[in-house]
């Protein structure tokens, strides 16, 4: 199985990602823990919800909350997709996960996953990373180590510095 | 000036650590071209037609003397022993190798100096008024928010990967704007309210490139203690909408444009709604010890020289000159801000040398607390100068090249590096800059013209800002020659307005005589006291053309 960082260790992944055919239907498998595209979940509600095993949301950086935010419940992983290491929307989506929705679960950025954006990923509110297959993924844990200070407000320290400095 | 805690320095240093790293990687394969491209480019470093060029940032352009000795040093060993000025108050060095970019930023931030977002898809360097704090006219001095806004926007986790580059400038002038803020990503004016409290008008979407536009109002007054959250309200906009898809359609403005400035405030308002009660709030004694270090040195007390300046013009048309052209009038009696034109003949418009960038520290040093200016339109300025020693510093200025007295004329042009250095640029910019001050030489003549902004750029990315110019010169590329699109009308201030084209474009061997002859209608129609752009307003482009093209 495929090591991932999840939460600042390596684990294994051991989600399924299922897709649907040309048709939108899935073949849900009885058991084991899916990863669907935001489409697929909306058509296939109820199957995904009667099966054995958690379900995860496949989000693309432009999704609207609202075309998901009642189901929240029903998500163990949301997984956001980077198309390019340089699409930066999913940053916003991850924040707005987190801090407009509380989105609690585990968020997962996917796709061209690169170790010079951890710690900014990071800091908007993903714990889990899939780095990019032809990349090391035990160095990508040096990222986030980058830095030990920052300026803005983010989803770990909802105070910007001007809230912190020592009087 | 503000002064880094230690905080602030962990903060330099390990963005040193980090980019050294990076740098390792790439040259040991870790990292591919395409990856590395991105980060280098946030660091200011872009590979030019000869060699890199780092883009050195200077927030809202203030340096202190031991800073401007440290872009000597570094001009002299990493470079060919000159820097050169930007529009965005940066400075730039033209030749650095690739792999000791890292040992640069260290040199830099042990000045608690840095490259940090000066070039790549990110909030850049927030620019501002050169004579913020000095100037009568002002509702506030506005470095203490700009400081905000730059540590604000340094590192910010979301706004790293925005559809396009994003720029801000801001400025705390009641009368006239000299940041352009009309052409900015966001342009914030410094306005206060019926109950005297002060905040910001917010302007978003204007900037120049291909599609130049000028900013529309989204807020006219916003409470200062909003400023962060609403500009987080508008990145975060701009980040999940703008479009990605062609690069040319990427900033902010086309984004306003394609939805309309209302739906935008909207789509704004209704994000800030979430974010305005939440920490991002700036608290008043943020705002208090920001303003701290931005206090008035400590001026003596003293009244204005003007008999002892009036006598030394009497006796010096020189001097005359150039108290008249480019000393400004300062708050405190007793005072000027003087401004060092980096553009007398045959010099590469804002370019400065190794020993000049020393003269400059050594005359800050000696005669204006020790501080220095960077201009958005290429030049440097002191900004407290006693008026009983205007004359030594004129003459210190003379002995180093830079009391061209040029200042607001036409041959203090904003010029970009051009074909000579640049790879986008489709003409030169600098050798036209360079045929037209040679063909205006004669100061007399020059003055008698008053003020006219002349702006040049190599391509129609617009780095020479030739949209605003008074006169604005585009090089344009025709079947691989290089030609010249003459506009006039461009205007950067509050009266923000973008030129017109006169017609088809020139040779580069005809510029100074087209610029001869549209400064010759000028002079033959304008009324008593009617500046060159009034003449322009007032009689469109048709009398130019008409003699251009004759």
């Amino acid at each position: 199985m495929r090591k991932i960082i999840v939460n600042g260790e390596l684990v294994s992944d051991h989600w399924i990602t299922v897709h649907a055919n040309e048709n939108g239907e899935i073949t849900v498998p009885e058991n084991g823990d899916v990863l669907v595209a935001l489409e697929t979940w909306q058509a296939n509600k109820d199957a995904l919800v009667a099966h054995q095993g958690k379900t995860g949301l496949l989000l693309n950086g432009d999704a609207e909350l609202e075309d998901f935010s009642a189901d929240l419940d029903k998500f163990d992983l949301i997984a956001v997709n980077f198309p390019k290491f340089a699409d930066g929307r999913g940053y916003s989506l991850a924040r707005l996960l987190r801090e407009r929705v509380n989105y609690t679960g585990e968020l997962r950025a996917v796709g061209d996953v690169l170790r010079d954006q951890l710690f900014y990923l990071h800091r908007c509110g993903f714990n889990a990373f899939v780095i990019r297959e032809d990349r090391d993924v035990e160095d990508a844990l040096n990222a986030f180590k980058d830095f030990t200070v920052t300026y803005q407000a983010d989803v770990h320290e909802e105070r910007p510095i001007y809230h912190r400095r020592p009087a | 000036m503000y002064v880094y805690t230690e905080y602030d320095q962990k903060l330099l240093d390990e963005r040193v650590a980090q980019y050294r790293d990076q740098t390792r990687r790439y040259f040991a394969g870790e990292l591919k071209e395409e990856e590395y491209l991105p980060l280098r480019l946030q660091n200011g470093l872009y590979v030019q037609r000869h060699a890199p060029m780092l883009r050195v940032a200077v927030p809202y352009g203030l340096l202190r003397s031991d800073q401007v000795r440290m872009l000597a040093s570094i001009a002299q060993r990493y470079d060919k022993g000159y820097a050169h000025v930007s529009t965005r108050q940066n400075f730039q060095f033209n030749w650095p190798a690739l792999e000791v970019v890292p040992d640069i930023l260290a040199d830099l931030a042990s000045v608690q100096m840095h490259a940090i977002q000066t070039s790549g898809n990110c909030i850049r360097n927030v620019t501002t008024d050169q004579f913020a704090g000095v100037i009568r006219d002002e509702i506030e001095d506005p470095r203490p928010y700009a400081e905000l806004i730059r540590q604000w926007s340094t590192f910010h986790p979301e706004f790293a990967y925005l559809p396009r580059k994003f720029k801000i400038a801001i400025t705390g002038s009641a009368d006239e704007d000299r940041a352009a803020v009309r052409f900015h990503d966001i342009g914030l004016e410094m306005v206060k309210n019926d109950q005297g409290e002060v905040g910001f008008k917010v302007l978003v979407g204007g900037g120049l490139g291909r599609t130049p536009i000028i900013a529309e109002e989204v807020v006219p007054f916003l409470p200062k203690q909003h400023i962060i959250s609403y500009l987080e309200a508008i990145l975060r906009v701009y980040n999940r909408y703008g479009r990605r898809d062609n690069k040319y359609k990427a900033r902010i403005k086309i984004l306003v444009k394609a939805l309309g400035v209302e739906a935008f405030r909207d789509k704004v308002e209704q994000e800030w709604n979430h974010l305005k009660e939440s920490r991002l709030q700036v608290p008043e004694q943020e705002f208090e010890r920001l303003k701290g270090f931005f206090i008035d040195p400590e001026y003596a007390d003293l009244v204005d020289q003007e008999d002892l300046l009036a006598q030394q013009s009497e006796s010096s048309p020189g001097f005359s000159h150039w108290l008249n052209t480019n000393c400004t009038a300062h708050k405190k009696p007793g005072y000027m801000a003087v401004t060092l034109s980096l553009k007398p003949t045959a010099v590469a418009p804002g370019d400065v040398t190794t020993e000049q960038l020393n003269a400059i520290a050594d005359l800050s040093d000696k005669y204006s607390f020790s501080l220095v200016r960077s201009t958005h339109d290429q030049n440097v300025v002191l900004a407290d100068v006693q008026q009983d020693k205007l004359f030594d510093l004129w003459q210190e200025l003379k002995a180093n090249g830079f009391a061209t007295a040029n200042i607001g004329k036409l041959t203090d042009m904003i010029c970009c590096p051009g074909g000579d250095f640049c790879a986008l640029a489709n003409a030169k910019s600098i050798p036209v800059a360079e045929q037209i001050q040679r063909r205006f030489d004669d100061l007399d003549y020059l003055y008698d013209l008053g003020d006219i902004e002349l702006n040049i750029s190599g391509c129609m990315n617009a780095c020479g800002h030739h949209h605003i110019g008074n006169i604005g010169i585009l090089g344009v590329d025709k079947k691989g020659k290089e030609f010249y699109q003459v506009s006039l009308g461009g205007n950067s201030g509050r009266e923000a307005a973008i030129g017109k084209i006169l017609g088809p474009s020139f040779d580069e061997a005809e510029i100074a005589d087209v610029i001869d002859k549209v400064i010759g209608v000028y002079v033959e129609k304008r009324l008593e006291g009617e500046s060159f752009l009034g003449t322009v307003q007032r009689l469109g482009i048709d009398p130019f053309k008409e003699k251009v093209y004759a």
